[in-house]
């Protein structure tokens, strides 16, 4: 053989080992459709198992519009990216999953990959669905496939070149999935295993609550420590938690199961549909999550004590500061009423020294309550706050939220408020447009019984 | 000391700049129709429309209406002149201990200025902060409802353009 002819040879080698090694990570068979099963031949303990799971991992919140059908998708989801759809999965066999195997629906929770063998957007986040179990993705089969079947074609993605092109997230994978269910922490108890289980897997807190890198990968090296969902800040919910007081066992237990905690204040944005989905299921699985998110966030001994200074604070009278500005005027007549008497929570106000929106790194989350309030739930009784869009102009909200920082909380004036103010009052009309909002009252039903 | 404009009024209000709107309207303007329910923007009653929307008087201090156009009920109709929304709330008879129906009218005449032909649900979703102990929802539905076909008639009859020769 001639040299040239050597040469020649190589490079078809490794363009052929280029090509098979690309197809071995882009191609994804198909599994075969199958006719949709009747609902009567699921077993109803399953289906009941994985309407629990699925509120868990709060589906409904994703795949459900406002005013669309249950499971049915649509709901636009704003990502760096473009915006992409939710999809429909209910049981239509055109439209949603109803000629999926278990078996499909398995290697879409598992790996990010539909029925046909399409891979899947992370906005799904199978990143952390990869860690369910078997038994678990059986049973949310079973709840999906029973869920009444509704024929909702999918919207077209709103994203541009090359980003549209699906085997492009073949690549993300490659970087940033890690295959494997949940390994079990034999130092730590059973408790904290089911708790640690379902956060890092089903419940996906890290989707919103981790920092995400220029990719749109959850920052393994920052986990739980503050990210971003429909212009609201999720905090963070570890040692960097600026909520004033500590979280503690009891406190998360009860926010996640009620919805509210007289430390902490009201769930409300994306939250308030979490704590609504977990109020409907078992009650030992909240605690397990609770269990687990306390041994994440630490409690610091100096964080206790600044716990019990910020009791004893807000208790005692205010410090004298100027009254005659109009950020202290403001809340005078509009926040005071209810955010600065003894009226108990969830129908009296959070005192704003215990603000976790307050003392946050940004002041997204206080602008969109100031604009947009808390609804109330519909046919149930719940927190409510008006919102004051209609009566504040941005540099009033922003002069209110100056205030607010300065009086309320130890930490230094937040940069660029009135910017804020007004991309919130952009992004937070969208939100309350197509965010199907929370359905089961974030109360506790104790109360319900008392004037 | 501070200039309000109500119902195309100047009023000079001397009052705290935190002083609720709602307070100045009844006890200095002596303009009743808006309520004192709750105080704490929880029931609706005291609404007011502020340049084209409904605002809850009771928690809008003064300072932040310089420079702005209050209406309030009376600014729209009279009892010998009723507006079309008044005049569509008593044709339905929607109101019963009357407590809550200024507020819930001007919400409806807020929302019927920007969308003139509402659906039953969006009429719905624009009411949801008002209360009413009474019971006459369905009533105040047909009412807005009845308002909005009589604001597109008045706009078509020659009287509404101004005076005719």
């Amino acid at each position: 053989m001639t040299k040239p002819r050597i040469i020649a040879c190589i490079v078809a080698a490794l363009l052929i080992g280029g090509v098979v090694t690309a197809f071995a990570v882009v191609w994804r068979p198909a599994i075969a459709a199958i006719e949709p099963p009747a609902p009567q031949s699921f077993d109803t303990a399953l289906v009941k198992q994985g309407r629990d799971l699925a509120a868990i991992g709060n589906c409904n919140d994703c795949h459900t519009v406002r005013g669309g059908k249950a499971f049915a998708g649509g709901l636009p989801v704003p990502t760096p990216f473009g915006t992409i759809y939710s999809s429909n999965i209910t049981p239509d066999p055109e439209t949603g999953i109803g000629r999926w195997s278990e078996d499909a629906f398995r290697r879409a929770m598992r790996s990010g990959v539909d029925r046909a063998g399409s891979h899947l957007y992370p906005t799904f986040p199978y990143d952390h669905f990869t860690n369910v179990t078997d038994e678990d993705d059986r049973a949310l089969y079973a709840f999906l496939m029973t869920r009444p079947a509704v024929h909702v074609p999918a919207r077209a993605n709103d994203l541009s070149f090359p980003l549209n092109q699906r085997f492009v997230v073949a690549g993300w994978k490659l970087l940033f999935l890690r295959l494997g269910t949940y390994q079990a922490d034999i130092s730590q108890n059973a408790e904290w295993n089911r708790g640690a289980y379902l956060v890092e897997g089903l419940a996906h807190c890290g989707a919103c609550h981790t920092p995400r890198n220029a990719l749109g990968a959850e920052r393994a090296s920052a986990s739980f420590s503050g990210g971003d969902v429909d212009n609201w800040h999720a905090y963070a919910i570890n040692a960097r938690s600026p909520s004033p007081v500590p979280w503690d066992t009891e406190a998360l237990f009860s926010y996640l199961r009620q919805g509210w905690h007289s430390d902490h204040g009201v769930a409300r944005g994306p939250m308030a549909e979490v704590v609504s989905n977990l109020s409907s299921v078992q009650e030992s699985d909240v605690h397990a999550i609770a269990a687990f998110m306390t041994s994440v966030f630490g409690l610091p001994p100096d964080r206790l004590r600044q716990a019990s200074d910020i009791r004893t604070r807000i208790k005692s009278p205010p410090p004298p500061s100027p009254t005659n500005t109009p950020g202290a005027s403001i809340y005078a007549a509009a926040c005071a009423t209810c955010h600065d008497t003894d009226r108990p929570l969830p129908y009296g106000g959070v005192h704003l020294g215990l603000s976790t929106a307050v003392s946050a790194p940004d002041p997204r989350n206080a602008a969109n309550i100031i604009l947009s309030g808390i609804g109330p739930v519909e046919g149930e009784r719940s927190p409510i706050m008006p919102g004051f869009a209609s009566s504040m102009t941005d540099q009033q909200i922003s002069a209110l939220l100056n205030y607010l920082r300065a009086r309320f909380s130890n930490q230094p004036a937040w940069t660029g408020v009135e910017k804020t103010v007004a991309d919130a009052r952009i992004s937070q009309t969208v939100f309350l447009q197509t965010s199907q909002g929370p359905h089961n009252a974030p109360a506790d039903p104790m109360q319900r019984d008392k004037p | 000391m501070m200039t309000l404009k109500v119902n195309g009024h100047d009023h000079q209000i001397d009052a705290d700049p935190d002083t609720p709107l709602l307070y100045v309207l009844r006890e200095d303007i002596k303009l009743n129709a808006a309520k004192f329910g709750c105080g704490l923007g929880q029931c609706g009653a005291c609404t007011v429309i502020v340049d084209g929307k409904a605002v809850l008087s009771c928690v809008t201090p003064l300072l932040l209406l310089e420079g702005k156009r209050v209406t309030t009920l009376e600014g729209l109709g009279t009892i010998d002149a009723p507006a079309p929304i008044q005049r569509a709330f008593m044709e339905e008879q929607a109101a019963q201990c009357g407590y809550c129906i200024a507020g819930m009218m001007m919400r409806a005449q807020a929302l019927l200025q920007k969308n003139p032909k509402p659906t039953d649900a969006q009429i719905r979703a624009e009411l949801e902060p008002h209360l009413c102990r009474c019971g006459t929802h369905m009533r105040i539905l047909r009412a807005v409802h009845r308002a909005a076909r009589l604001m597109d008639t008045a706009e078509l009859s020659p009287s509404s353009h101004g005076s005719t020769p």
